[in-house]
């Protein structure tokens, strides 16, 4: 259904775009004419996970449906498909750390200094069992296993930095990385595999990716009248 | 080797596109060299997808990639400087257009008493008023002298505001301490939303003097001076890391680009990565630069002036690389190329209403309600222990949701008492910003980094830097007028966010780097002259916010394109005729 849409919104912009094109060949060999569009590249929609194997799998389905969990307020991470946001973004140039600069040494830093771990991929393939060893010793049963509340402490212990893994990842910036994709996922356009039926969204009143609001600028105090809609458009738009 | 041009662009952002407008104008025969690619609306940020918070804010799809090339960091002398492996706190862009595609639009002009920090704040508070170990310095050049050029940027980019003082006159409605402008903005102010007004009622209310913000987003179809149609602005709330797909954004590909590329005498080359300016046997003369190009091959560009225009960053970097110049050396203070780097010290209070609805995903760029009471020497600094200000208000560029879910104090940050507190407020709340000056100070520099390397072997650049109490108390103070006027706005409660301690590399705050490569009165105590030519190789010109001696409590853009065009002119009405030094020591 994205990919249709995708593909019709090519030949649109295209076409829209078909002015500049003038301007371009005047360019010579200076600026190459680029036909081709930058769309966005969305998830793998196949189902089963790409990079996670069902050990983190297990992981990741328990944690993130804890740190954002379905409740009297709705769908939480799990229901809104972030499990499947992470483990596609993880797969691909994003996970393989394609905008971060990975070169050696690499030393212990002030935490002013930010990140100094390898690629997003690595950190979760190392810490994944690093956290079931630390759940395993400490509660008695690896993450998914664990009782809510359980996960809870554990989650708890490992933003503090109160849980010490056994491996070169510090927890605490293994949490942190794992709450930011979770809150990725949760509101990121639907395209990559998460905000499924823009569920995010609809529980905080983004009206998504509208690009006009002109109307709406002097209506002070009044609620935004229309639901939200992606970049591939919207259920009952779509044919499917 | 490629055949000789009269001036080569090393970077093709806005100053880039400035340089390379004006001196076509006049006749020269340009080349810039861009290591990017080509980008523009159609194909890179068009309506139709360009409402992506992932990718293009937390993927960095149009901005710098460090994987290439990164700086390396640390607070102090004492540390180890690591480097900064993933972008946070200041975002430069890629590509052609440079950050000039993903900037918000905010577009200031510095104070004139900002232009002679030293000389105006001994003159006012007395020589104990600058601290040792603070090395600011007088720009070599006044308001005066930039206020036409500051005028043609503006006119450039459509901006939309309100005037506050038209030749001396105090305006309604305008920011009344602004230095005197010759003429109103070519726009009126955009339509304002909800957050903005509820702080300029407010800020009024407290005493203060509420504006509008001036934004290169347009509040209704523009043609500017080059005849580059520019459409009005949607509000859509995605400038800020984004690009324009509506053509509502002044960037260099709406304002300059589409008339350039079609002058005989302009060529732009891509995937080009310049690594040396190359000199002559005296060591005075530039004769061009190597660089390494898409397919990987090492090419020499010969050249009768070199321009660099890339990023501040690089700047500095290329000049030290070059081995132009004498660098910096923090414990002597001797030295130029990497002095007084400075950056911008940011705070904010999150204002938490019951019964209003803002709506702040409505936003622009530049859209927003300001007061400059508390701005550069606006105020009497006199026992505060400090120099300099910044402005503080709400500028609405909209609320993306991963990166804008503010929640009050002591919110858990994850689960149901997260989300329940995130769904409250998100529609409900207002962020008062506050943008301050950091002041330059001798530790604080650049230079390259013994250890760490970019992709094709060169030494990264390493930065230095860390706020002093000068910054943190002027930074606390603007927060403590922000706290005032929140409590003003009728809200059920609000949360102050105090930039406390060591500066971090991590958190986004500003793309507003300056400094490395001065401009001053001197060669001893500056890297380039009144008209940002290098005191040591005259037919180099070093564009951008490096030549800040220090940095303003505004926005950089408007000034670094009036420097540019500053710039530009002395080299079209004077260098050229006469190729030498064009200010003598």
């Amino acid at each position: 259904m994205i990919k249709r849409t995708i593909t019709r919104r090519r030949v649109l912009v295209g076409s829209a775009g078909a002015s500049s094109l003038i301007a371009l060949s005047a360019c010579e060999s200076a600026a190459p004419a680029r036909s081709d569009i930058d769309i966005p590249t969305p998830a793998d929609r196949r189902a089963g996970y790409l990079f996670f194997n069902p050990i983190e799998a297990a992981f990741i389905e328990a944690a993130v449906a804890r740190l954002i969990p379905n409740d009297e307020l709705g769908a939480g991470a799990l229901e809104a498909g972030v499990p499947l946001f992470i483990d596609r973004q993880l797969a691909g140039p994003y996970g393989q750390g394609d905008h971060f600069y990975l070169q050696g040494p690499f030393s212990h830093a002030e935490k002013t200094q930010g990140w100094q771990m390898p690629n997003p991929a690595a950190v979760y393939r190392t810490a994944i069992p690093d956290v079931n060893h630390v759940s395993l010793d400490v509660m008695g049963a690896t993450f998914a296993r664990l009782s809510k509340d359980h996960q809870d402490e554990v989650l708890a212990a490992l933003e503090k930095g109160e849980a010490k893994l056994p491996g070169p990842i510090e927890a605490s910036a293994f949490f942190e990385l794992l709450l930011q994709n979770t809150v990725e996922g949760f509101f990121s356009d639907p395209l990559y595999g998460g905000n499924h039926d823009m569920a995010g969204w609809k529980l905080i009143g983004f009206p998504g990716a509208r690009y006009n609001h002109r109307e709406f600028v002097s209506h002070h105090g009044q609620p935004y009248p229309l639901p939200p809609v992606a970049i591939g458009g919207r259920a009952a738009w779509n044919r499917s | 080797m490629d055949k000789n041009v009269d001036v080569v662009l090393v970077g093709f952002g806005w100053t880039g596109a400035i340089m390379a407008e004006r001196l076509t104008a006049a006749g020269l025969n340009v080349l810039a060299l861009e290591r990017g690619r080509w980008r523009d609306t159609p194909n890179d940020f068009a309506t139709t997808f360009d409402q992506d918070e992932l990718r293009y804010m937390w993927r960095h799809h149009l901005f710098e990639n460090v994987a290439r090339d990164t700086v390396t960091f640390r607070n102090n002398q004492a540390q180890v400087a690591l480097p900064m492996r993933r972008l946070g706190s200041f975002l430069p862009g890629t590509g052609v257009g440079g950050a000039g595609v993903h900037w918000n639009g905010q577009v200031w002009r510095f104070l004139p008493t900002d232009f002679k920090a030293r000389s105006h704040n001994r003159a006012r508070y007395g020589t104990a008023a600058i601290p040792p170990g603070m090395t600011i310095q007088d720009y070599p050049v006044s308001y005066e002298e930039l206020e036409p050029h500051y005028d043609t940027f503006e006119y450039l980019c459509g901006v939309s505001g309100k005037a506050g003082n038209l030749s001396g006159k105090i305006q309604v409605g305008g920011n009344p301490f602004e230095g005197a402008r010759a003429r109103e903005y070519p726009n009126p102010p955009l339509e304002m939303t909800y957050g903005p007004t509820l702080f300029a009622k407010a800020a009024a209310e407290a005493g203060y003097h509420p504006f509008v913000h001036p934004a290169a987003n347009m509040s209704r179809a523009y043609t500017n001076p080059l005849g580059m149609q520019l459409g009005p602005c949607t509000y859509c709330g995605f400038c800020e890391k984004f690009g324009c797909g509506n053509y509502s954004k002044a960037s260099p590909q709406t304002t300059i680009l589409p008339v350039l590329m079609k002058r005989p005498n302009f060529t732009l080359r891509t995937g080009t990565e310049v690594t040396r300016i190359e000199r002559d046997s005296t060591g005075k003369r530039a004769t061009g630069v190597t660089y390494v190009d898409a397919q990987g091959g090492k090419q020499f560009q010969p050249a009768e002036v070199v321009v660099l225009s890339a990023y501040i960053l690089h700047n500095v970097r290329l000049l030290l690389l070059s081995g132009i110049g004498r660098p910096y050396d923090p414990k002597t203070a001797e030295g130029v190329i990497g002095k007084n780097y400075a950056y911008q010290i940011t705070s904010s209070v999150d204002v938490f209403h019951d019964d209003k609805l803002i709506n702040a995903f409505i936003g622009a760029g530049a859209l927003g309600m300001i007061i400059d009471d508390f701005n550069g020497d606006n105020f009497d600094h006199s026992g505060l222990g400090f120099i300099g200000g910044g402005y503080v208000g709400v500028v609405n560029t909209g609320a993306r949701p991963i990166e804008s879910h503010p929640v009050p104090d002591n919110t858990p940050k994850w689960g149901s008492a997260w989300k329940k507190a995130v769904a409250a407020n998100y529609l409900k709340a207002v962020t008062i910003s506050t943008h301050g000056a950091v002041m330059s100070h001798q530790g604080n520099s650049l230079d390259l980094d013994p250890t760490y390397h970019d992709s094709l072997g060169l030494p990264l650049l390493r930065m230095t830097f860390d706020y002093t109490d000068n910054e943190h108390r002027m930074s606390d103070y603007l927060t403590d007028r922000a706290v005032d006027v929140a409590k003003r706005m009728g809200a059920r409660e609000h949360a102050a966010r105090r930039r406390k301690g060591s500066y971090s590399i991590v958190p986004y705050q500003t793309t507003h780097n300056t400094g490395g490569a001065i401009m001053g009165e001197n060669p001893g105590s500056s890297a380039v002259n009144r008209y940002l030519q290098s005191w040591d190789v005259p037919n180099l010109f070093v564009q951008g916010s490096s030549a800040f001696p220090q940095n303003a409590g505004y926005n950089p853009t408007g000034t670094l394109a009036a420097l540019a065009y500053w710039s530009a002119d002395a080299i079209i009405t004077r260098y050229m005729k006469s190729p030498g030094p064009l200010v003598h020591t």
